[in-house]
This record gives C-alpha cells, sequence and structure tokens, in this order.
C-alpha cells in the first residue's frame, strides 16, 4: 500500500488480526439483534403480524415440546455430522463439493445391506452396513482425489458431478426395491421385522445418531488439532509448497483426508437410512451436503462450535416451518427471514475480521 | 505417525462397537407386528365391518384437523387438495386454529414427525396428500390410536388391520372417460373438416410413471376417446417423474414432432399444456383448469379432476359425529368427488357437453361400464381374467380376479387403481 497516499478514502477498510473475544462476541451479539430488527420490519410489512408472535414461533419449532427438541437434536446431529465430515477437506482447500453425493452412496449401501440382508439378525446388518457405508463413501471421494493427485483435476467440478452420478443410481437402484412396482417410492424398509434398525436407546430413537455424532465430533476435534494428520492438513492448506518442503507427502494427504471426509459423509448416510428414516430415495441428503459446507465455514473448521453453527442452521429451519404453520404463511416468507438472519450472521463476521473507519485515519497502520 | 494412526483407528473402531451393543442390548426384539393378518383379501365392504373403529365423538368447535402436504399451494397437485380443505373448512365453519397446514414435507421420516407434532398440537383426525406419506402415517397411526389418520392415493389401509387409518381415492377413471369423449369428439372434428384422416387420429400422452394409478388413467381416457371416434391409437411416454416442467414439455413436444395430433398428460406441472398452445395442439389436463389458470385458451379443452372437499366433509363430520371413517372410501361422480372443469367452447369441438353429459347419465345409470372387456382387446385377445395386484406385499403377487360381469372391476376391490395392462391400440414409447 502506498503509505503517502494523500487521497484518503471515505471508508477505510483493514484487516483486523486481534480482536479481544469480548468485543467480537459484542459485535456478533449486536448483529443478531440488527437481524432480528430488520426481520420485524419485514414482517410488519409483508404480511401485517406480529413480529413477537412470529419470533416466538420461530422458537417453537425447535423448542415447543419434547418431540420437537428431539427432532431438533436429530437434525442437529445428521447435519453435523456431515459438516464434521467436509471440514478436514475444506481446511486443506480441498473442494469438496460432493458431500450429497458421498452421503447418497453411504445410504444406498445401507438400504442395500438392510434389504438384501434382512434374514440376518439385525446387530450383523448393522455392523455390516457400517462398514459398507463407510467404503461406499470413501470410494466416492477417493475417485476424484485420485484425479486430483495425479492429473490435477478441478475437484469442484468433478466432485460436483459424482453428485449426479449418486442421484441416478439411486434412481436406477429404486426401480428394483421400488413397493408397489412403478411407484418409484421404496417406502420403509423392513417395515415389520424392523432388521438393520438402529434400536432405541432409553426409549430415545434418535439417541444413537446424536451420542454417535457427539462422539465424532470430539474425535474430529483431537484429529484436527492434536494429532500429526491435523498438522499436515492445516500446512497443505496453507500452502503446498510450504506442506513439501518440510516434508510433507502433499499427494497422500490430500488422498487420505477426502477419503476420511468421504468415509464420514457415508456413515452420514448410514445415520440417515438405519436410523432415522429407513428408506431411500434421491432425496435422502435434502441438500444437506451442501448446508453442512456453510457449517463448516462459519464455525471456522473447529468441530466445537460446529455444534453451535449446525443447530443455529437447523433452528431457522425448524423455525421456518413452524412459521408457514403457525400463520398460514407460504414457506418462502420464513425463508426470507432465515436468509436475513444468516446474512447478519456472516456479516458480523466481516466487522470482527477487519476494521472499518470512517473518514480520516488518525494513524497510519502498519 | 504410525501409532496416532493406529491410536486413531482403535478409538473410532471402539467407539462404534461400544455404541452398536449398547444399542443392540437395549432394543428387545420385536413381535411381528402383523403377525395375525396372512395376507386374506377382503373386499372394502368386508373390511368396513370387521376393521374401521371410530373415536369418541368430538364437538365441532372442539375439532382440530391436521393436513400434510407434499408440497405447497406452487404444485397443482396439492394445490387441488389445497383448494378442497380451503373450501370445508369455510362450509363447516372451521376457524384457522383448528385447521393445521404442514406443507413441503417429504416422503421420509419427516411425514412420521409431521403426524406425531400434529398430534401433539391436539389434532382428532390427520390428512395427507402423497402416496409416499403412506408408511410413515400409517406408523403414526399404530402409536397414536386415539387420532383418526386418512391418506389419499394409498393401498395397504385393507391390509394393515389398524383401526384408525384409512384411504381414500375416486374412481377418477370415470373422469378421464369422459375427458376422453371430449377429445373424441375434436377428433371426429379434425376428421370431418379435413384436416387429417381417420388414420391419422392418433392421441399422445405425458404420463409419469408406469404406474397403475397412470395406466388406468390412460386406458380409460383412451377408451373414452374411442368410444366416439373408432380410428383413434395412443402413444405413451413416460417422463419418469411427477413434477418436472421442462421433461413435460420436452415429452410433449416429442410427441407432437411423431403426429400426435391431440395431447393429454398425467403428470402435475405445466409443461405439457404449455407446449400444446405454443403449437396449436389442443390439449386435454388433469386436476387444474388449463385454459382459465394457464391461460391456454386457444388449446385447452376441458380437465377431469379430483375433488377432495367430499371426502374431507366425510372424514371431519365422521369425527364429529363419533362415527367410522371407511377404512378404503372411492368417491365417484355421485358424490361429486369426479368433476370435469368447465369445457372451453372455443377449444372444444361443437356438441362436446351435450355429448358428455349423454355419457355421463350411462355411466351414472350403469349402463354403460368404463372398462367393459366387449371395448378392449389384450394381444388380440379378449380380456377374460385377469388377476391384480391389489394386496401390496414384496413380490408383487396378483391376488385377485378383477374381471367381474364382464368388466375390469376398477377401484372395488381397494381405491387406488389397480388396472395396469397396455391394451391393444396403445403404444408405451
Amino acid at each position: 500500500m502506498n503509505k503517502h497516499n494523500h487521497h484518503e478514502p471515505l471508508i477505510r477498510i483493514s484487516k483486523n488480526d486481534a480482536m479481544p473475544w469480548q468485543k467480537a462476541w459484542a459485535i456478533r451479539g449486536a448483529c443478531i439483534l440488527a437481524a432480528f430488527i430488520v426481520c420485524a420490519v419485514v414482517i410488519v410489512f409483508v404480511t401485517n403480524l406480529n413480529p413477537l408472535q412470529v419470533f416466538a414461533s420461530m422458537f417453537e419449532g425447535s423448542f415447543g415440546s419434547e418431540r420437537k427438541i428431539w427432532i431438533a437434536l436429530q437434525n442437529t446431529a445428521i447435519l453435523l455430522c456431515i459438516s464434521l465430515a467436509v471440514t478436514p477437506a475444506f481446511k486443506m482447500r480441498f473442494w469438496n463439493l460432493g458431500a450429497e453425493g458421498q452421503v447418497l452412496m453411504g445410504a444406498l449401501a445401507t438400504a442395500a445391506c438392510m434389504i438384501n440382508l434382512s434374514d440376518l439378525p439385525s446387530t450383523a446388518i448393522i455392523a455390516i452396513s457400517i462398514g459398507a457405508s463407510l467404503v461406499s463413501g470413501l470410494i466416492w471421494g477417493v475417485i476424484p482425489s485420485l484425479f486430483k493427485a495425479k492429473w490435477n483435476t478441478n475437484e469442484s467440478l468433478f466432485t460436483l458431478m459424482m453428485n449426479y452420478v449418486a442421484i441416478q443410481l439411486i434412481a436406477y437402484f429404486i426401480t428394483f426395491w421400488e413397493n408397489p412396482k412403478g411407484s418409484n417410492t421404496v417406502g420403509i424398509i423392513n417395515f415389520n421385522s424392523e432388521a438393520g434398525w438402529i434400536p432405541a436407546i432409553f426409549n430415545q430413537k434418535y439417541l444413537f445418531n446424536i451420542l454417535a455424532v457427539f462422539i465424532l465430533t470430539f474425535i474430529m476435534y483431537v484429529y484436527l488439532k492434536h494429532s500429526k494428520h491435523g498438522y499436515e492438513i492445516s500446512v497443505v492448506g496453507e500452502s503446498e509448497n510450504t506442506a513439501r518442503y518440510i516434508g510433507i507427502n502433499v499427494k497422500k494427504t490430500i488422498i487420505r483426508t477426502v477419503a476420511i471426509s468421504g468415509a464420514l459423509c457415508g456413515f452420514a448416510g448410514f445415520l440417515l437410512v438405519a436410523g432415522t428414516g429407513h428408506t431411500i430415495s434421491t432425496d435422502t441428503a435434502g441438500g444437506q451436503g451442501f448446508t453442512a459446507i456453510m457449517v463448516s465455514w462459519l464455525a471456522k473448521f473447529n468441530p466445537i462450535i460446529m455444534i453451535f453453527t449446525s443447530f443455529l442452521l437447523v433452528f431457522l429451519e425448524r423455525g421456518a416451518g413452524e412459521i408457514a404453520t403457525a400463520f398460514r404463511l407460504n414457506e418462502s416468507v420464513s425463508e426470507i427471514l432465515s436468509g436475513i438472519i444468516l446474512f447478519f450472521i456472516i456479516g458480523s463476521e466481516f466487522f470482527i475480521n477487519y476494521k472499518v473507519s470512517i473518514g480520516k485515519s488518525k494513524k497510519e497502520v502498519n | 505417525m504410525k501409532k496416532s494412526r493406529k491410536i486413531l483407528a482403535l478409538c473410532l473402531a471402539l467407539a462404534m462397537v461400544v455404541l452398536c451393543f449398547t444399542a443392540c442390548g437395549d432394543g428387545e426384539k420385536k413381535p411381528e407386528a402383523d403377525a395375525g393378518n396372512e395376507n386374506k383379501v377382503l373386499s372394502i365392504d368386508e373390511v368396513e365391518k370387521t376393521v374401521s373403529k371410530a373415536s369418541d365423538p368430538v364437538a365441532k368447535k372442539d375439532i382440530k384437523v391436521g393436513f400434510i402436504f407434499l408440497h405447497d399451494e406452487n404444485s397443482t397437485y396439492d394445490k387441488n387438495f389445497m383448494d378442497a380443505a380451503a373450501a370445508v373448512q369455510k362450509k363447516l365453519g372451521l376457524t384457522d386454529d383448528q385447521v393445521i397446514y404442514k406443507v413441503n414435507i417429504p416422503e421420509g421420516d419427516e411425514c412420521y414427525n409431521a403426524a406425531a407434532e400434529l398430534v401433539d398440537a391436539g389434532c382428532d383426525v390427520i390428512f395427507a396428500d402423497s402416496f409416499g406419506h403412506e408408511p410413515y402415517m400409517l406408523k403414526a397411526a399404530k402409536e397414536f390410536p386415539e387420532v383418526q389418520f386418512c391418506h389419499a392415493t394409498g393401498t395397504n389401509a385393507q391390509t394393515a388391520l389398524t383401526p384408525n387409518f384409512h384411504n381414500a381415492f375416486a374412481s377418477i377413471y370415470e373422469g378421464r372417460f369422459l375427458a376422453g369423449v371430449a377429445a373424441g369428439m375434436k377428433l371426429n372434428e379434425m376428421i370431418e373438416s379435413g384436416k387429417i384422416t381417420a388414420e391419422q387420429a392418433k392421441i399422445g400422452y405425458v404420463g409419469a410413471f408406469p404406474y397403475a394409478e397412470v395406466k388406468s388413467g390412460f386406458t380409460s381416457f383412451f377408451l373414452g376417446a374411442r368410444y366416439i371416434c373408432p380410428s383413434v391409437t395412443m402413444e405413451v411416454k413416460y417422463t419418469n417423474s411427477w413434477f418436472d416442467i421442462a421433461l413435460e414439455k420436452e415429452s410433449a413436444l416429442a410427441l407432437i414432432k411423431n403426429k400426435c395430433v391431440l395431447i393429454s398428460q398425467h403428470a402435475d406441472s405445466e409443461g405439457a399444456p404449455k407446449a400444446c398452445e405454443e403449437n396449436n395442439i389442443p390439449n386435454i389436463a388433469y386436476n387444474i383448469d388449463t385454459a382459465k389458470e394457464l391461460k391456454c385458451e386457444n388449446t385447452a379443452i376441458i380437465s377431469s379432476k379430483i375433488n377432495w372437499a367430499p371426502y374431507f366433509e366425510l372424514m371431519i363430520n365422521s369425527v364429529i359425529e363419533g362415527k367410522a371413517i371407511p377404512v378404503d372410501w372411492c368417491g365417484g361422480i355421485k358424490e361429486g368427488s369426479v368433476q370435469l372443469t368447465a369445457l372451453n367452447e372455443k377449444a372444444a369441438a361443437e356438441g362436446t357437453q351435450a355429448k358428455i353429459d349423454e355419457i355421463k347419465g350411462k355411466l351414472e345409470d350403469g349402463s354403460l361400464n368404463v372398462f367393459d372387456t366387449e371395448t378392449f382387446k389384450v394381444g388380440g385377445k379378449k380380456l377374460d381374467t385377469y388377476l391384480a395386484d391389489v394386496v401390496s406385499d414384496d413380490k408383487f403377487t396378483p391376488d385377485s380376479e378383477a374381471i367381474i360381469d364382464g368388466e375390469f372391476s376398477e377401484s372395488t376391490h381397494r381405491s387406488a387403481p389397480y388396472f395396469d395392462i397396455i391394451i391393444d391400440g396403445i403404444t408405451e414409447i
């Protein structure tokens, strides 16, 4: 930058590295408050409803009853699982947009096990399903990473296209499994025998999913922060040349990390089929493979913070549905509100990372 | 490095195994829920007597009704249900607090959760509108026996033996037949005016899936058209999707290119009718007044449609009065469930309305049967016997004789259609 620049711009933006955490959270709080004020204005002008009532019902969506709390926790667990899965790859700056397809492949493997092995004991089906889903997610992730390592292909496009291949594969298998014929739905797999279903723990059918992902979160935290692999991932992410210089095998790190990402996505697919829906369709992943990217980035790749960011997104989604039901609004209106809130939250990170000063600066930074 | 990798792998494996076993230790093997069900086929009437059970009456001011919709009002399929729900709510004088909508509910675990949440909200009766919702509604019905669950287009109510779970549909094949009559009239007009020869009278049909509901629909439509115009043939093209605007449009255009002179469809978007309007090809639709709502004034002739209001009224009134809701209800022309939209005189042939009224009378008094086995052949032969797959099972075993007294008896073994034969004169492409 030219230090002797006499044409001072009206608004100056400079990097702000060290902001005390109290101030950072104050900014975040202020942004959320601002978001709700803007939402209130939109609610009043667009729908003529009382904004406080609307916010209350948004809250109801996740906390309105014991059942709603469990549903919110379960949805958070799944989204968190996929977010954890994409994180190592993103931290390494490997743009894996294929989580959706990797989840679907895990789901497909699980459904195949549940349908074809329905005579085995349930525990065996579950164990085989876990293995199969991990492997299929892994394969789906490793294919693009091999191409990237060998021929330096563009991984964003490659992983994105793998999603469509996965969707078509599922559509293909549905024609074999559909019940009744021609209906294009598989229905609940093993409805009567419940073979291969994750059983309820303490009478809570979602508890397994929630606990499994909770444990996974801490494992991922330790893996990224305190293991040699985690260190290699962050070095490769910062600069491949540095990594090479200090003797990290970059290709190997890329393939290994993407394999872990893919396998965990496959595990999320397993949870979705064996633990939640007990069915398979091209919508099984429901776009969460993409939402997970936002969860991961919002948390700056910190698995513990991802618990909160994934819950935030679930909270907004459940709230949107609740508003639509409570006020008979089109769901699009409530999604506008979610959009505003997210916009402000992402915006707050800008004000934390950068310093904005208006008018003449008193002293030159640097 | 090797050591840390091993430790991590061990940790992961251990966590999985521990979770697996705690989980499995808790869950006892559940007894087969349907152990007593030997899959015998009962007629709708028989099931009615043995299975359906009412809840206690509910005062009208206290009743709560829950609706689960696959999409929102932007889908013509769901809009048809929402319009009927709104009409019945108005007719019965229920407040907005008494009628709860859940929209955009996918055909998965979300449907079960939506139903359970509606139970929590105090609903006495819950309705779901999409085929794939059925297993989740059934699951909820078993869990909440005090609440009535109703499901459109489903097939399992009569074998599920769950007193509070019900299916409903309409004998829409009658409406399709009447719409086919309008098509036949138009084809005859084109032949008489010399626009086409009798042999060129070919209809194009955009179908969603090769599924019984779709096949029954296009066959009855075709039979209606052939009743008026004997030389007609039909080509069917599937999109393998219930809603895909671009694909439906593309399929319609391909059929037009194949020299089809009239198009009809069974899919939920505006793709096909819009393609017809642009190419000036007459079109007959389903569940939507295409002339009015899509502005296809020059080509849209008529639509057959299911009006769900009579069923919703029956369902809600049954709960209020504490009467049993039919296990598997099939509404017809008489009940007002099967309807035709207003005829678009601009596009239709002259005398169409009179002809439709005449044949509607014949259908109602039973002097004309849509699937009369005298009127169609399969592989060159008359159909004397046909086992339809009425009871849903994994292997799709045909189980019920459908040819009764010289006609294919549609929607009598169960309300959802099961006519799934391709008759002579129709080709799938």
